[in-house]
């Protein structure tokens, strides 16, 4: 157990590692950012002052160096708009997408999995047809353009919620979260349910079809034959076994949502990581571009390793398998 | 050597593997639905120069002054805003006639090329070296790991905006899936016994790949490029939608559906709204159709 976890721990910085190479290279492709800040007017004297400060003319493994030793310490250089430190920026702005994430996680959860147990149980009801039907447009459906569509309905026509923003906030932990206010919470609602749309339809088909291949399983047949009452063969034996694999994918899936968020951000204009990565691609601010990428690469390889672990620590039958092997 | 063997009889075109195929794939309600929807939506993009009535790009043809016209309005030059215009009074069904080239363009396009990419390097992984194998499989398993749109936005990032561009990270985003399938099959293929055979006749190592080995990995590939087709289409309209995809010279439909975006809160939907539903049918019609060939293809799905 121990020397996996160690194992893996070390995979995991190997990752993080090569990801730094791939980012700064690919950086380094976007083009010299002397060319960018710099005044049209300048002289050769003021363009080898900005060379020697920047360092843009060393070797390209001493940059790599340099970019390397830096980053160690959490300095990931200064925003070219801003002009403060990058990952403060994007620090600062991480918990509204992290909030707006696990609302959309949670959303996913409350709908998808009372849903798929329905359609498992009864997988022939014209009910069950209906819902899995309407689970394909779930995974076929753009996001940005449902996320239009919500905003078309149900703020412009209905009038109901608001459009963008994250409105009022407030702080707790030193954090600002929206889903503390009334107001706040409105907000949310919809970039929430924009995000959780494809993990609904995910986690409905992963519980559907867990639930149908449980309830043939002989165990189930027993907990009938012993006269439990179905409420409780759901509820205890069939959702707990069905629960391991759900709970792995949706802790996977926790990264890809974050890095979905960037569409659902920038449609609902809620000021997270997302919307502040577009913008900072669009204006070359490059040290916000390094900075996001570094924070979601460390994020995903963070909630991996974890995932992996608690599955390991969950499941006695993944335990017994790792000791065998 | 020389030939003693009668030619075979000429081959109908109905009996080849693909109508076969077809033909299985159309007894299915909904994928012959698929199936008819999707073919009219190619012809439309085909021939949308003939069907549309004006060309949206053409500028003379345009009048300012029908901007913003809901659907149903009359156009000064005589026919009739179906779908509505945009603020520069561009009829938005002939609009979406042209995104719909470009949409289904690049993603016809980058499935293709990213299957014969894909496959070749899964290919090589099933029959090089247990070091190249390994290599090749932790690059893909390294890529799967992160989500498409984090990869394709990096790419371009570095490359900037364009058609071609685009096509490149929607390539070096998909690739990885191909190469798994390849593989994968490939190593199932590899031991049976008509390879063996071919290997026994001293067949050449590449004429046994690419003539035994190749045609019978086809059905799952044939399979993952389909669905990566629908893929690729909606994760082009996305980027151009964050305004990192095509330019503004060739608007797909995802950019069609930004531009509208603006106009939405005024409650003007139709320039957003249409084009995400020709979006919407295309990749609904794409994945009816991928569903289907699943079934016909892999035989033990059938059961």
């Amino acid at each position: 157990m121990t020397s996996a976890l160690i194992s893996r721990a070390f995979q995991a910085v190997l990752v993080v590692l090569a990801m730094t190479v791939i980012v700064f290279i690919g950086i380094h492709a976007i083009g010299d950012p002397v060319d960018i800040l710099i005044s049209p007017l300048a002289d050769q004297a003021e363009r080898d002052r900005m060379v020697a400060t920047f360092g843009t003319g060393d070797p390209l493994w001493q940059q790599y160096a340099r970019f390397l030793g830096a980053a160690m310490h959490g300095n990931l250089g200064n925003s070219f708009v801003y002009n403060e430190p990058a990952l403060g920026i994007i620090l600062e702005r991480l918990p509204a997408t992290l909030e707006l994430a696990i609302a959309a996680l949670i959303l996913a959860v409350a709908i998808g999995i009372p849903l798929g147990l329905y359609c498992g149980l009864r997988p022939d009801s014209p009910a069950s047809r209906v819902i899995m039907a309407t689970s394909i447009l779930g995974f076929s459906l753009p996001g940005f353009w449902v996320g239009l569509m919500l905003i078309m309905l149900f703020a412009v026509q209905l009038g109901w919620l608001p459009s963008t923003g994250r409105g009022e906030t407030m702080t707790l932990f030193g954090v600002r979260w929206s889903f503390l206010t009334r107001d706040g919470l409105a907000h949310l609602l919809l970039p929430a349910l924009n995000l959780a749309l494809f993990k609904i339809s995910m986690v409905l088909r992963l519980t559907r079809a867990g639930v149908r291949e449980t309830v043939s399983m002989d165990f189930i047949k027993y907990a009938r034959a012993r006269g439990l009452s179905p409420a409780r063969i759901v509820g205890v034996h069939i959702l707990k076994n069905i629960m391991i694999p759900l709970v792995t994918i949706i802790g996977m899936e926790f990264g890809s949502t974050v890095a979905f968020a960037i569409v659902t951000e920038t449609v609902f204009a809620w000021p997270g990581i997302g919307k502040l990565i577009i913008d900072s691609i669009n204006v070359l601010d490059r040290p916000v571009i390094v900075a996001y990428l570094m924070t979601v690469v460390v994020l995903f390889v963070f909630v991996n390793f974890t995932v992996d672990v608690a599955y390991t620590a969950l499941d006695p039958r993944a335990r017994r398998r790792k000791a065998a092997a | 050597m020389s030939a003693v063997i009668a030619a075979p009889a000429r081959r109908r075109l109905a009996d080849s593997p693909g109508m076969q195929v077809l033909r299985q794939v159309a007894r299915s309600k909904s994928a012959l639905l698929g199936l008819v929807v999707l073919a009219a939506i190619v012809l439309a993009a085909l021939f949308a120069g003939v069907i549309a009535p004006q060309d949206p790009y053409d500028l003379t043809q345009l009048d300012i002054l029908d901007g913003t016209l809901p659907p149903g309005s009359k156009a000064s030059a005589g026919f009739t805003y179906l779908l509505g215009s945009d603020p520069q009074g561009r009829d938005m069904l002939s609009a979406i006639l042209y995104g719909l080239r470009i949409s289904l363009g690049v993603g016809v396009g980058s499935a293709i090329i990213a299957c014969i990419v894909g496959a070749t390097l899964g290919l090589i992984a099933a029959y090089a070296g247990p070091r190249t194998e390994a290599a090749l499989m932790r690059l893909v398993d390294l890529q799967l790991s992160f989500p498409s749109i984090l990869v394709a936005l990096m790419i371009l990032a570095v490359l900037g905006k364009g058609v071609a561009n685009v096509m490149i990270a929607l390539v070096l985003v998909e690739w990885a899936y191909y190469a798994r399938v390849a593989r994968a099959s490939a190593l199932v293929e590899r031991s049976r016994e008509y390879i063996e055979a071919a290997e026994c006749l001293a067949v050449p190592r590449w004429r046994v790949v690419a003539r035994h080995l190749l045609p019978n990995c086809l059905p799952p590939l044939i399979v993952i490029a389909t669905m990566q087709v629908a893929r690729a289409i909606s994760l082009e309209a996305t980027l151009s939608f964050l305004g990192l995809g095509v330019p503004v010279t060739e608007p797909s439909l995802g950019l069609l559906i930004s531009n509208g975006y603006s106009h939405m809160m005024s409650g003007k939907y139709w320039i957003s709204f249409y084009p995400g539903i020709a979006l919407l049918v295309t990749i609904v019609a794409i994945n009816l159709v991928g569903d289907r060939l699943r079934d016909v293809l892999n035989p033990r799905a059938l059961k």
